[in-house]
């Protein structure tokens, strides 16, 4: 056995390598490209956060964390990641909820599944920043529709939606809700057609009368995937919001909507201080790392039953 | 003698889906203690007769009876039925004990005591009630120490037996199979039709299993529901279903191999003749009519149908011979010690005694073995 082994190794071996040269020729091209364009650029955006640098000014200084430190005591800073937080937290589970209802209704319904699919889905497809000029219309304290119709019912001063700073983080949440219930809605009825028919049918056999105890039983923990994944992408979502934001009120009034990724925005392309820009983006991608992480370690052994 | 009104009556059911009968007013008998097979190719609307019995299809006429209580417009959880559906359909978050307790727990517990953590506090005595006699249902399945696994942890035939533990923990009236050996390996499918009638008769409860394979329903069935195009065409015993049916169709959905069929024809005189041979078998219809014979009621004789031997399928405890007799191809079972060559010529004759006759529609036509009788 061990001459005719010995003699047919190097073939063998050579062969391998060629094998191995060949499988990274292939996957070169996808390789060098997310060097050039995924990876490359967040080092550099990693690396700039600990910099000074400011546009115009060169060469950039390492300052360490330095920029870590100024928003730390930094006010507006402070005020931007509550704010995110407050949003987060109104936006994030109104527009789950609203969602799994909505799909609820629309599934149990015999009629009009189409039409009402499309008519909540379409805030996702359609432009936030055009939409935005048709919140701003039906939320302008004088002309529009909305405080129009609350006078009519007896509501003497309606506030100023978008430029009173009690109610300008509200009215941007409920805009975000609209936004994202569609998309979640259409996630949700994809989980419930994916529940097995049999599975409903058993639970009825089995004594299952009511609706909300079928819900209980059967509807609940085989969403469990489809709603773990729903959180996560509504949760990352939100802490991204900025178009209504950047359209609707600047961060107004009095910083009262200042979020995360508007403060990263000002700060790098108004103000041009890309270290202190950098630094925030570093902040914000590990909290939407942390998310991710929780969803994938944590929860997704829990509900997912194999 | 039982009560007539126990057990489940279904009377002239009929379904349409979308314009298209699938039951034809149907109506089925079923005592309690009394295992009856549902029997027919795909499609022929067993299944759907099944769905309307447990109430997962209303029917468009026609009513349904258990226990004497008409329950066409109830609710599948208020007809006493349970039901093992062909892919087991187990609450895969929930764990084997879980699973077998839900029945009990839906009928016997208020949703309060249902609630999660609190809702223990409220129920001691009611869930170790519930604990005692699942324990008392898994372990002759076998499932005691599985208790605590959830499904995705179960081989099939595991699975299997949950499914049935789950449907008979309740004691229902009717109890309801749905093709459930149709995912099991074949060694595991033999194995699991003992098991299910014991369980059937354990539970005592008027049992319907539908199935496609006749082996199931001729080796487990009190009685067979033989079933195709939304119609019963015949219900019986597996023996009378087999030596004794009403119909040309159902002749030929039961037996493997298929019965061989036969152009025959009646003379004036109500002498059959096969091939202008006479036989010695005389009805008092007349005209065409098909013969029917069982491969295993062929002979080898010294003279009769000629015929010739096309192929031989030896398989073990017997052989079958697949033959061409003037263009109908007969197949025959035979003793292994038998040796036939291929294209071997020989003379056939059948026991006039089992024969069948047919007309034309399929209806079965009395046949009687002439007197002086030679082949």
């Amino acid at each position: 056995m061990s001459e005719a082994a010995l003699a047919a190794a190097p073939p063998r071996a050579r062969r391998r390598l060629g094998e191995a040269l060949g499988g990274w020729l292939l996957s070169l091209p996808a390789a060098l490209s997310f060097l050039l364009l995924l990876l490359l650029p967040t080092l550099a955006a990693v690396a700039m956060a600990f910099t000074d640098f400011e546009l115009g000014l060169w060469p950039p200084a390492w300052i360490g964390l330095e920029n870590f430190r100024e928003m730390w005591e930094d006010r507006g800073f402070r005020q931007s990641f509550r704010n995110t937080v407050v949003y987060v937290g109104l936006v994030a589970p109104a527009s789950v909820l609203l969602g799994l209802g909505l799909a609820l209704l629309i599934e149990a319904g015999a009629r009009g599944r189409a039409l009402f699919r499309a008519v909540f889905f379409l805030p996702v497809v359609s432009l936030t920043v055009a939409m935005a000029a048709a919140w701003q219309y039906l939320l302008h304290p004088t002309i529009g529709p909305l405080n129009a119709a609350l006078r009519n019912f007896g509501v003497a001063a309606p506030p100023a939606w978008l430029s009173s700073s009690d109610w300008v983080l509200l009215s941007l949440s409920a805009i975000g809700v609209w936004e994202q219930a569609g998309f979640n809605m259409v996630l949700f009825m994809a989980g419930l057609t994916a529940i097995p028919r049999e599975l409903r049918e058993a639970a009825s056999v089995d004594g299952v009368h009511s609706a909300f105890e079928r819900f209980r039983l059967v509807t609940w923990p085989l969403l469990g995937p489809t709603t773990l994944f729903v959180v996560t992408i509504t949760l990352i979502r939100s802490v991204r919001v900025f178009d209504t934001v950047a359209v609707l009120t600047r961060g107004g009034p009095n910083k009262a909507s200042e979020v995360l990724l508007y403060t990263m925005y000002t700060e790098g392309f108004t103000f041009l201080r890309l270290g202190y820009s950098a630094a925030i983006t570093l902040v914000f991608l590990v909290i939407v790392l942390a998310l991710m992480l929780v969803q994938t370690r944590l929860l997704d052994r829990r509900v997912h039953y194999g | 003698m039982r009560a007539p009104d126990s057990g489940l009556l279904v009377e002239e059911a009929a379904v349409t889906l979308g314009g298209t009968p699938i039951l034809r007013g149907v109506s089925l008998r079923v005592e309690p203690g009394e295992f009856v097979a549902l029997l027919g190719p795909s499609g022929c609307g067993k299944t759907t007769l099944m769905r309307v019995v447990a109430g997962l299809q209303a029917p468009a006429a026609g009513r349904v009876l258990i226990n004497g209580r008409d329950v066409t417009r109830a609710h599948p959880a208020e007809r006493d039925v349970a039901m093992v559906f062909q892919n087991y359909a187990l609450y895969p978050h929930l764990t084997v004990r879980q699973n077998i307790a839900v029945p009990l727990a839906m009928r016997r517990l208020n949703g309060w005591q249902r609630a999660p953590l609190l809702g223990r506090l409220f129920s001691r005595a009611e869930r170790a009630a519930i604990a005692r006699e699942v324990a008392a249902i898994a372990a002759p399945l076998g499932l005691s120490s599985l208790l605590e696994r959830k499904p995705a942890q179960l081989s099939g035939g595991q699975r299997q037996r949950v499914a049935l533990a789950r449907a008979v923990v309740r004691r229902p009236a009717v109890f309801l199979l749905d093709e459930p050996l149709s995912n099991l390996d074949a060694a595991l499918r033999v194995s699991t039709r003992r098991e299910i009638v014991e369980i059937h008769r354990r539970a005592g409860a008027a049992s319907v299993y539908v199935t496609h394979d006749q082996a199931e329903a001729l080796t487990m069935a009190d009685r067979i529901a033989v079933m195709q195009a939304g119609e019963i065409l015949q219900i019986g015993s597996p023996e009378a279903i087999y030596r004794d049916p009403a119909d040309l169709r159902v002749a030929s959905f039961i037996g493997s191999p298929r019965i061989n069929l036969l152009p025959a024809a009646a003379g004036e005189d109500g002498v059959l003749r096969l091939d202008g041979a006479p036989l010695p078998l005389r009805t008092p219809a007349r005209g065409p009519v098909t013969l029917a014979v069982r491969p295993e009621d062929w002979r080898i004789a010294p003279a009769g149908l000629a015929a010739r031997v096309a192929h031989v399928e030896f398989l073990g405890d017997h052989e079958l011979i697949h033959l061409d007799a003037a263009g109908t191809e007969i197949v025959m079972r035979a003793e292994p010690e038998l040796r036939v060559a291929r294209e071997e010529a020989l003379h056939l004759s059948f026991d006039p005694a089992r024969a069948l006759l047919f007309g034309a529609d399929g209806r079965r036509l009395p046949v009687a073995e002439r007197e002086a009788a030679h082949v």
